[in-house]
């Protein structure tokens, strides 16, 4: 009878082992995946509690300060233009076609993500002021240089400029905009657009008429993530654009330079600045991947 | 017409050698075999989607095994439909038309007389997304035709049809090829839908990459 009895309470026992197992997993998936949301957190809530609002409204009210507010608006939406207008062709070639050197390319588009960002504006400084090898064979001149050749042809320079300013932020920003245009065309079945070709459209007519339509939830994405991307850009624009105030100086340089002048009090106004502008930029990237999910 | 000239298609490392076949204007064929023999891979040969790998595509007495899909005249439904998600049901059945720059009035009266024939006056407005299985055939169907191909070239387009559905789209297909006089090549799998519907059978079998073709003519009015 006892024998029964225990018998009986035996599965009851492990099912309730099994639950005590279940919450100690819970816990320990909980604990570790709130140390980092915890960190984040604490990271902004020391930010806001180091400066009062009348001082951020005081730091983001100097002059310099807001050029640099308007400079990081303007170069940040024309990297991201650029970004998007190589990207999608880029992400559908990639996407799309097999050919001799895809995964060479492949690699190129990655080499900015991993590059360390002083090497990227190092290798843009001397891109623009290294003389062409074969130069004179070509135009006639040994010491051909591209910096020269914009500022002579063009009438403009492009070093320590606004332009290399974009220029920085678009090097790196193109690579994550192409990564996501790829996977938006992954995405889009290639059915349809050769159905249009039987129908009359050429390769470019089917792209442009049926699958660029379906793209424009990714391209969104593409441009957002290379807008924020390019918001967070620093030292590219350092070494390759410089930080002169009212010139080159965009808001992640101007965190640097109010550092190094030990005005903590804007540095931290204009990081709290860029947290909210890189929120309002993560929530409409979630809103927009939702979309596209739905 | 249709007509293959010693043909070889293929795909990747699969090809299908010795396709000789015709087929005459204003005629019903019906291409029957076994899965993977290779049917998909002849009719995307025709429509020019793939490259023979040897031999000649003849349409309306042209070789067009040179051109390109765009300049074939077909009017292809592939097993999957493939509908353009963004656009209407209207929009489906103008893109042909617009691409090779119809009148207005033309494409406007093909639009009536098509989606007439294929009874989706009501759906005209509506995106194909929310379209049911055979909603979405017919709308498919619609944008083969309306353009006038000389050739239509039908990829199962009725497997995914429940029985009745069947009935009424085999007798539509029958009355668009009567009424158009459009040659019509339908690959299936289906015994009774190819007696329905067949003044010709084709059917490929393959032995080491050589097509086996046996084929029987007159079947409607034998």
């Amino acid at each position: 009878m006892d024998n029964g009895k225990s018998k009986s309470t035996r599965p009851l026992r492990r099912s309730q082992f099994r639950q005590l197992r279940d919450v100690v997993f819970f816990l320990t998936m909980g604990g570790l995946s709130a140390s980092f949301i915890l960190l984040i957190v604490l990271l902004l809530v020391a930010d806001a509690l180091f400066t009062s609002p009348s001082e951020f409204v005081a730091a983001l009210q100097k002059p310099e300060i807001q050029a640099a507010f308007k400079l990081t608006l303007v170069t940040c939406t024309l990297a991201a233009l650029l970004s998007l207008w190589v990207a999608t062709p880029l992400g559908y070639v990639l996407s799309r076609f097999k050919f001799p050197g895809r995964s060479v390319i492949d690699t190129i588009v990655d080499i900015p993500v991993v590059l360390p960002p002083l090497v990227l504006g190092l290798s843009l400084l001397i891109l623009f002021h290294q003389p062409f090898p074969f130069s004179e064979l070509l135009v006639g001149d040994s010491g051909w240089e591209l910096d020269s050749w914009f500022r002579e042809q063009l009438g403009f320079p492009v070093t320590y400029s606004w332009r290399a300013v974009v220029l920085s932020q678009f090097a790196v920003a193109c690579a994550f905009a192409v990564r996501t245009m790829r996977v938006t065309f992954d995405q889009i079945d290639g059915r349809p657009e050769d159905i249009a070709r039987t129908l009359g459209a050429s390769r470019g007519q089917a792209f442009f008429k049926v699958t660029l339509p379906q793209a424009w939830r990714g391209m969104l994405a593409a441009g957002t993530i290379a807008w924020a991307r390019a918001l967070g850009e620093f030292g590219p624009i350092l070494v390759f654009a410089g930080s002169t105030r009212f010139k080159t100086e965009v808001l992640s340089t101007t965190v640097f330079l109010e550092l190094s002048v030990g005005k903590l009090d804007a540095a931290v106004a204009v990081s709290l600045l860029m947290v909210a502008m890189a929120i309002a930029v993560l929530m409409l990237l979630r809103w927009l991947g939702a979309g596209l999910t739905s | 017409m249709i007509e293959l000239v010693d043909a070889t298609v293929g795909s990747g490392d699969f090809a299908l050698s010795g396709l000789n076949f015709r087929v005459a204007a204003g005629e019903y064929a019906v291409v029957m075999g076994k899965t993977g023999v290779g049917k998909t891979t002849v009719i995307e040969s025709i429509c020019g989607l793939r490259r023979l790998k040897k031999g000649r595509v003849i349409i309306q007495e042209q070789d067009v095994t040179a051109w390109n899909a765009a300049d074939r005249n077909v009017g292809y439904v592939p097993q999957d439909l493939a509908l353009f998600p963004t656009m209407s049901v209207s929009a489906h059945l103008e893109f042909a038309m617009r691409l090779r720059r119809f009148k207005r009035s033309v494409i406007h009266s093909q639009v009536q007389r098509f989606s007439k024939i294929l009874q989706i006056e009501k759906l005209l407005d509506r995106n194909v997304s929310g379209l049911s299985g055979g909603e979405a055939q017919r709308v498919a169907l619609g944008r083969a035709l309306t353009a006038g191909p000389s050739v239509l070239l039908l990829d199962e387009p009725l497997s995914a049809l429940d029985a009745d559905t069947r009935q009424v789209a085999q007798s539509m297909l029958r009355d668009i090829n009567r009424q158009t006089g459009v040659t019509v090549l339908h690959v299936t799998h289906n015994e009774s839908e190819a007696l329905a519907l067949a003044d010709r059978h084709i059917y490929i079998d393959s032995q080491d990459g050589k097509a086996n073709l046996s084929i029987r003519a007159d079947l409607q009015t034998s």
